[in-house]
């Protein structure tokens, strides 16, 4: 099985004058861990948007294994399609939580929605797969009903990934997700996604500026400079032995892992 | 049916039963054609919310617009129009209605849900088995039973057309989890012929089964939302439920206080201030059939007591 | 035993009769006659008229007087007149470069073709109450200009348009325009629409949400590049004659409102335009119809849309107060119906909850025993 999950062909995006990124190209295989890093600004996050069908490129493809017909363009495919992608095969973890979940229904109908949105119709099955995905993230059964308003940071993201991961997806987007918490609340984060991620198989794509998360996370590494792909490669290889100028910088001025 | 028939007969007899100076039932007769277009696309396409041009009505806009304009448009000379409001005929909405097009149309009113050609009605299904040649026209203030979630028409319309509803099972999840039980009481809504969620408009979620296969015509007319749908006669009509909570309606321990009715929507009847209440058919014509019929109620108010609910 | 009240027809005949006599309040207070209503109270007559969409200065008054004075109901009742008239056809746009004026300002140059013309505004009244007004006055007699206006007074956007400094009024619609009084919205609305709804949209819902943009709320940097008010020509072409004749004269209040500039590496910067306008004479509603004529377009223009004043569902699904009013007040209606279902169920859940104290014998959480 070593067919391409999702694939970006000279892709570029500008908005109006301002670049977003251009002329990036990658492939993601199945069960794995793509990191993109670079500073703000230097693009990750259209290009995140871009690959995820959330912001049309401006010129280039993005092409995704579809379970019927193989790989297609996914600005292509018709907005059912696209949108039936989104609520099965995809999942996407937005760096502030908020915007990935329903704040005013409980964190069980949170979990619980997709399963909903896919078809099941038993209260108590559904009860049960949410029940055990708040197991899986940490979440204490006492505030299944709870709503995520008293949530902390740390929960709220935990929660998010749940009520993604649940219809178990084949591709996971990730902004930034654990920017924003504190240092420990960071480290079970981290530790929990790696378990998660390598125990389902699941192939992601997580976006961060940060090298700690990346050495701990992703397999391979794509580094962004002004809009641009400037090195990419095995995650260790590009950590340990940055080979363009502006990697080594971003190499150097952090402490190592 | 009668709409149609009465429209070709209409000439001597309009002159003399109608409003000086108006159309026949208000409503010009280009305006009646586009909202017959809307309503018969409705028909077609049972549960989809028709958008329509609605009009500024000489009765406010939350107060039956769109019932009126519904009915307007399809009421001939030859039909007999029942309206009600919560069931009853004599409550003051439904004698205004009434009047309003005993005034403009000059046709025969009903309080008898039988010999009713068309009943348009605010909350309630009759008790009484609605029949083929018969249509119920219901006056709707929010005809989008996605509203609550999505407040976005742009969004629900998508949401529609894709038969992405499964946020809807999130708020009957959200009940089961925090009460036990599916809390919604009126406005329940349902999936029409397995496709389009539609709100029943505010009626109560005891009416909901009616609405299943019903042999009537039902026409939905909100007028501030300015949308038209329907549900043919005989179509499959079904309440969101969990396949392990069905979907129930309410019951009650009393019988009508007048009819000894056990099988009717009960209205309560707050009879003095220490608390005595008596429960009576909210379908006021129901209620009066089967007393003429003779049955007859407990009447006398008794000590309400919270564990006699069930 | 229970009686159901009957006689509902009885009591509404019998209300109406009480309202009426009400209407006409002291019998020997002498009646208000139309003309009195059309001359002296002309401002509501003006906004009943564009509210109402219908422009017919003796109906709105007649509206008014009927409806107690009360505008909002005086709108309803010129609306609910207005469905059952016939339509004849569609007049051609009206020109207000054309239009004799009465009033003219602008507050984005000092002096212009044309010059400002003040006319008549509160503008510049001390608001002080007149007790001269108490009892009947001699108003005084202005004093005849001695200079003619311009016969066609040059708009200000035009002027700055010469440059190119602010963006073309392109009429992109050679179709038949859209009609809010026949259709129902859609959304996205096309600016035709968004300009019909706000045009019959309540003013003080405008007014509010204008002002909002004005405090930060999805601000619009506007300028009020020029204010007009006054008289022009009302045309059809009837089709037997196949060109324009005038049918009439209608009072109107334009405001063309000059915006925050947007520019791009392939656009150079421009001002963006918002549209007012109103029948009769309203200044206020003109204006906050041109700042929200703007500030919904913030997502066409490509800025970022978080303020209900650049919501277009939002502004443009709540602004009649024909269906606000009569939504709000359908709560007067009877719900019985609807409240006894809730009755049936709180009384369930009340008793429910009651048994599973009673049988509790654990300190389990009750959240997750309410959900076994």
């Amino acid at each position: 099985m070593t067919n391409v999950l999702l694939s970006s062909k000279n892709l570029s995006h500008h908005y109006g004058s301002q670049v977003g990124c251009i002329d990036v190209s990658f492939d993601i295989y199945p069960g794995e861990v793509l990191g993109v890093v670079g500073e703000s600004g230097s693009g990750k996050t259209t290009l995140l948007k871009n690959i995820s069908g959330l912001l049309q490129p401006s010129s280039g493809s993005v092409k995704f294994d579809t379970r019927v017909d193989g790989l297609k363009d996914i600005y292509l495919l018709s907005e059912p399609e696209r949108r039936l992608l989104m609520r099965t095969d995809w999942g996407v973890v937005f760096q502030n939580a908020r915007d990935g979940l329903r704040m005013n229904v409980s964190a069980g109908a949170n979990v619980g929605e997709r399963l909903m949105a896919i078809g099941a119709r038993n209260y108590r099955d559904i009860r049960n797969e949410a029940t055990d995905w708040l197991q899986n993230v940490e979440i204490g059964l006492e505030r299944m009903d709870h709503y995520p308003e008293t949530f902390s940071g740390g929960m709220l993201q935990r929660l998010q990934i749940a009520r993604n991961l649940v219809t178990k997806p084949r591709l996971v987007f990730m902004d930034e997700p654990t920017s924003g918490l504190d240092v420990s609340v960071q480290a079970r984060l981290l530790d929990l996604i790696r378990g998660l991620v390598s125990q389902l198989g699941i192939a992601c794509v997580i976006v961060s500026h940060d090298l700690g998360v990346m050495r701990l996370l992703s397999n391979r590494l794509i580094v962004m400079h002004k809009g641009r792909v400037v090195e990419k490669g095995l995650t260790d290889q590009v950590l340990d032995d940055p080979q363009h100028p502006y990697t080594q910088l971003l190499v150097s001025s952090i402490l190592p892992v | 049916m009668a709409a149609i028939s009465g429209e070709r007969k209409r000439s001597s007899r309009l002159k003399e039963k109608t409003l000086d100076g108006y159309n026949f039932a208000y409503l010009d007769d280009q305006t009646k054609r586009m909202i017959r277009r809307a309503a018969l696309k409705a028909v077609a396409i049972p549960g989809y919310q028709v958008p329509f041009g609605s009009r500024e009505m000489p009765l406010p806009f939350g107060w039956g617009t769109g019932g009126i304009q519904v009915t307007a448009s399809i009421i001939g000379i030859d039909d007999t129009l029942k309206v009600i409001d919560q069931g009853a005929d004599d409550t003051t909405n439904a004698v205004n209605i009434r009047r309003f097009f005993a005034k403009t149309a000059g046709v025969e009113t009903t309080e008898n849900t039988s010999d009713a050609s068309i009943i348009q009605t605010r909350h309630r299904i009759p008790e009484v088995k609605l029949k083929s040649d018969q249509i119920i026209v219901y006056q709707v203030p929010i005809p989008e039973p996605l509203r609550w979630i999505e407040p976005r028409e742009e969004e629900t319309r998508k949401m529609h057309a894709l038969t992405e509803y499964g946020v809807m099972h999130v708020e009957l999840y959200e009940n089961i989890a925090h009460y036990g039980k599916v809390t919604t009481s009126y406005n329940y809504p349902v999936q029409v012929n397995d496709h389009y969620v539609m709100s029943p408009s505010p009626i109560p979620k005891f009416d909901n089964p009616k609405m299943d296969k019903m042999p009537a015509l039902q026409l939905f007319g909100a007028g501030r939302e300015k949308r038209i749908y329907a549900v043919p006669p005989y179509t499959k009509v079904k309440s969101l439920d969990f396949d392990d909570h069905p979907f129930e309606i309410e019951s009650w321990s009393e019988c009508c206080a007048l009819c000894e009715s056990s099988s009717s929507f009960l209205d309560e009847v707050i009879t003095d201030d220490k608390g005595s209440r008596m429960f009576v058919c909210s379908d006021s014509n129901f209620c009066a059939d089967r007393r003429a019929k003779g049955h007859k109620g407990p009447g006398l108010p008794r000590k309400f007591e919270i564990k006699d609910i069930e | 035993m229970y009686v159901a009240v009957k006689g509902g027809d009885a009591a509404i005949e019998n209300s109406q009769t009480l309202l009426a006599e009400e209407r006409r309040g002291d019998k020997r207070v002498p009646e208000l006659t139309l003309d009195q209503i059309k001359n002296q109270l002309s401002l509501s007559v003006d906004r009943v008229m564009a509210e109402g969409s219908l422009y017919d200065r003796d109906l709105a008054a007649l509206a008014i007087k009927q409806a107690r004075g009360d505008i909002v109901e005086a709108i309803f009742l010129l609306r609910a007149y207005r469905t059952t008239l016939p339509r004849f056809g569609n007049t051609l746009p009206i020109d207000t470069a054309k239009m004799q004026i009465r009033r003219r300002i602008s507050a984005t140059f000092k002096d212009l073709p044309g010059g400002q013309i003040l006319g008549p505004s509160f503008d510049y009244t001390h608001r002080l109450l007149d007790f001269s007004l108490v009892e009947n006055s001699d108003s005084p007699v202005a004093e005849e200009a001695s200079e003619n206006i311009l016969e066609e007074m040059p708009r200000v956007t035009e002027l700055l348009n010469d440059e190119g400094l602010i963006e073309k009024e392109i009429d992109v619609n050679e179709h038949e325009p859209f009609d809010v009084t026949r259709n129902s919205l859609k959304f996205p609305a096309s600016r035709e629409a968004r300009l019909q709804n706000l045009a019959r949209g309540d003013e003080g819902f405008l007014l509010a949400l204008a002002y909002s943009t004005q405090r930060g709320w999805g601000k619009t940097h506007p300028f009020a590049g020029e204010i007009r008010m006054g008289e022009v020509g009302v045309e059809i072409i009837p089709e037997e004659l196949g060109f324009p004749i005038e049918v009439g004269e209608i009072t109107v209040t334009e405001c063309q409102m000059v915006n925050q500039f947007k520019g791009s590496a392939t656009i150079p910067a421009q001002f963006t335009r918002g549209y007012g306008l109103t029948f009769g004479h309203n200044e206020r509603k003109a204006m906050s119809m041109g700042i929200l004529d703007r500030s919904l377009r913030s997502k066409e223009l490509g800025e970022a849309v978080n303020a209900p004043a650049q919501d277009e569902e939002f502004v443009l699904s709540h602004s009649c107060n024909v269906e606000a009013s009569g939504f709000v007040q359908h709560l007067k209606l009877p719900h019985y119906v609807d409240f006894q279902s809730e009755l049936v169920t709180v009384r369930a859940l009340r008793k429910a909850s009651t048994l599973s104290e009673d049988n509790k014998d654990s300190t389990d959480s009750k959240n997750v025993e309410a959900a076994e």
